[in-house]
């Protein structure tokens, strides 16, 4: 055995997927890709030729047991791969076989897959592949009813194509998300590596995942992988913990356009940082969107906003009533304004948009109001990678974030958004409605502020024409946090300022 | 009075190969006289013919004419499979 020399790893050029493989698929070996119907099998083993064409002039074979050949050409199209431009390059071949309509093959003696293998390896000789995708073996299992031949031949197959250097995707096909690896349970067998693409309902949404289930003799990341199918480019995996492991941490210190809350924060944001505004609706989070916004816009920083409540007009408007013309710093292209309906895609597309705009404009701040209203489109879980897929991506590129969620109580309490990624965000601020004798004032507190000291008091804020004013504390109002606000009598005060005093000479 | 197109794909010159041969030429001179036509293609040195015809499993016999066509696999061992893939079975009762 020659186990001894580590496995190497060919690049599949897929996005996203070659972080999850740590590198790629095992080279020179073959690779099972299993799911369900629709779980993009297919799409899987066309975009593995195709990535390699396009970025590593590698030719392929495609090797087709369902669909014809002409399918394939018309389905792919779309993503942008002129696979019949590619034929007559030779740099991809199909191997057709696909089954012949009204034709019966009558069974009259032993038989093997001889004329396949012999065809297979004329393909790969025509245009000197590098890559061969075979979709799918379960239906070679459909077609010809004796497994055992048929499992026996897979491996002389298998063998095949590693003699001749072949790094192979197969798909198999599955019965039900959990379970079984493949249909007829010998799929697994002929590959020493096996993916699974899950496309699973969850809450009435569906969701992709990616999960790399063994790589032998080599490492890969864990876990299932969110991923989606863009309408030009195919698959894109989601790399969660991938991007994650290369944060950097900056010191620099940026304002949040607003003078009082930098020194509650003990001299501003971070450049790196991402925080989350907390507040019912009304409490003023919009307006600190436009604040930090506009901040960054005076220290000349480009500024990129993502709203999923309000529109544009009443943006801007909001932006003019505190002094902010939104409209001429968007005509000067200091800041974008990107506005939409969180139900126009499903949170996987937003995030692969979002990080297309992001790359396009190359913002160093980034606001996004709210990620309730996102919340609204996805199950927790998705929600929750999205959120860190997004803040890990900005921060890998040093943006500053700023995060909005909305409370649905209107005094106190917390989000399910806070609940799901308070632990991702680098910074809190909560902004609370405080009830105080048959009068409604507004509080604001900095809960978290990783790496720095900050302000721990809870103080009072207004709001006018100019935007956002920070007062004084609220001394003598407690409770403010879970929205049972009481006032405390001054004899109260006294005895708890004796009590700590006491603590403290202890 | 229909004679017969038949092919035979086998894969190199193995026993299997030669089992399929002997077996077609057994059958053809038993069932067809000698109204029928009879060539046999090894895919190992005309990969390209197999393409044409898609095929996967050696021995494969194709009975291009008369229509419609037909596909046997295997090295025609069972003669009475080899006879039904063929359409024998059928025509013969018409012609006695």
């Amino acid at each position: 055995m020659d186990e001894v020399t580590s496995v190497a790893k060919l690049e599949t050029g897929i996005p996203g997927f070659d972080l999850i493989a740590e590198g790629g698929i095992p080279k020179g070996r073959t690779t099972l890709v299993t799911g369900t119907a629709g779980s993009a099998k297919t799409v899987f083993a066309a975009q593995f030729l195709a990535e390699g064409i396009r970025r590593f002039n590698q030719a392929g074979v495609f090797v087709t047991f369902e669909e014809t050949p002409d399918d394939i050409r018309k389905n792919m199209i779309s993503f942008g791969w002129p696979i019949a431009m590619w034929e007559s390059e030779r740099k991809w071949a199909f191997v057709d076989a696909s089954p012949q309509p009204g034709e019966e093959e009558v069974k009259a003696g032993t038989y093997d897959l001889g004329a396949f293998l012999a065809r297979l390896e004329h393909a790969i000789r025509r245009v000197g592949a590098e890559r061969l995708a075979m979709d799918s073996l379960s239906a070679i299992f459909q077609r010809f009813r004796e497994t055992n031949l048929i499992r026996h031949e897979l491996f002389r197959i298998a063998s095949g194509l590693r003699q001749m250097g072949m790094t192979a995707v197969l798909t198999g096909e599955r019965i039900a998300e959990y379970g079984e690896i493949a249909r007829y349970g010998v799929e697994e067998f002929v590959s020493d590596n096996v993916i699974v693409l899950r496309h699973v309902l969850e809450d009435e949404k569906r969701r992709r995942t990616m999960e790399i289930l063994k790589f032998r003799g080599t490492t890969h990341q864990k876990g299932e992988f969110p991923f989606t199918i863009t309408p030009v480019g195919g698959i894109i995996g989601i790399p969660l913990s991938a991007i994650e492991l290369k944060q950097r941490s900056s010191n620099v210190r940026i304002t949040s356009g607003i003078g009082e809350i930098d020194e509650m924060c003990g001299g501003g944001f971070f450049r790196d940082s991402v925080l989350l505004v907390s507040g019912a609706t009304g409490t003023g989070k919009t307006l600190m969107v436009t604040q930090f916004v506009a901040g960054g816009v005076s220290e000349n920083e480009r500024c990129l906003l993502f709203a999923f409540e309000e529109s544009r007009e009443q943006l801007f408007r909001n932006a003019n009533g505190w002094g902010f013309d939104f409209a001429e710093m968007e005509r000067d292209g200091r800041i974008k304004v990107v506005c939409e309906y969180p139900e126009v895609r499903t949170l996987e597309d937003h995030l692969i948009e979002m990080k297309r705009i992001i790359e396009e404009f190359e913002p160093t701040r980034v606001a996004v109001d709210s990620l309730s209203a996102l919340e609204r489109v996805s199950t927790l879980k998705s929600f929750r990678e999205f959120v860190i897929g997004i803040t890990s991506f900005m921060k890998h590129q040093e943006i500053a974030g700023l995060f909005t969620s909305t409370t649905p109580n209107l005094l106190g309490g917390s989000s399910v958004t806070e609940a799901h990624i308070s632990t991702i965000t680098d910074s809190i601020i909560l902004l609370r409605y405080v009830e105080t004798y048959g009068e409604i004032r507004r509080g604001v507190a900095i809960l978290k502020m990783r790496g720095s000291r900050h302000d721990k008091v809870i103080r009072e804020f207004t709001i006018d024409s100019n935007g956002m004013h920070v007062g004084r504390a609220f001394r003598d109002v407690v409770g403010i946090l879970s929205g049972q606000t009481t006032a405390l009598p001054t004899t109260d005060l006294e005895r708890m300022n004796k009590m700590f005093a006491a603590d403290e000479q202890l | 009075m229909s004679s017969y197109t038949l092919r035979l794909y086998v894969t190199g010159k193995t026993p299997r190969s030669e089992q399929a041969i002997a077996n077609l030429r057994r059958i053809c001179k038993e069932q067809l006289q000698s109204e029928y036509e009879m060539s046999v293609i090894d895919v190992l040195e005309r990969p390209e013919l197999a393409d044409d015809e898609r095929i996967l499993a050696t021995p494969t016999l194709i009975k291009a004419l008369p229509l419609p066509i037909r596909r046997v696999i295997g090295d025609l061992s069972d003669v009475e499979k080899v006879l039904l893939g063929l359409d024998l079975r059928r025509i013969e009762p018409v012609e006695n």
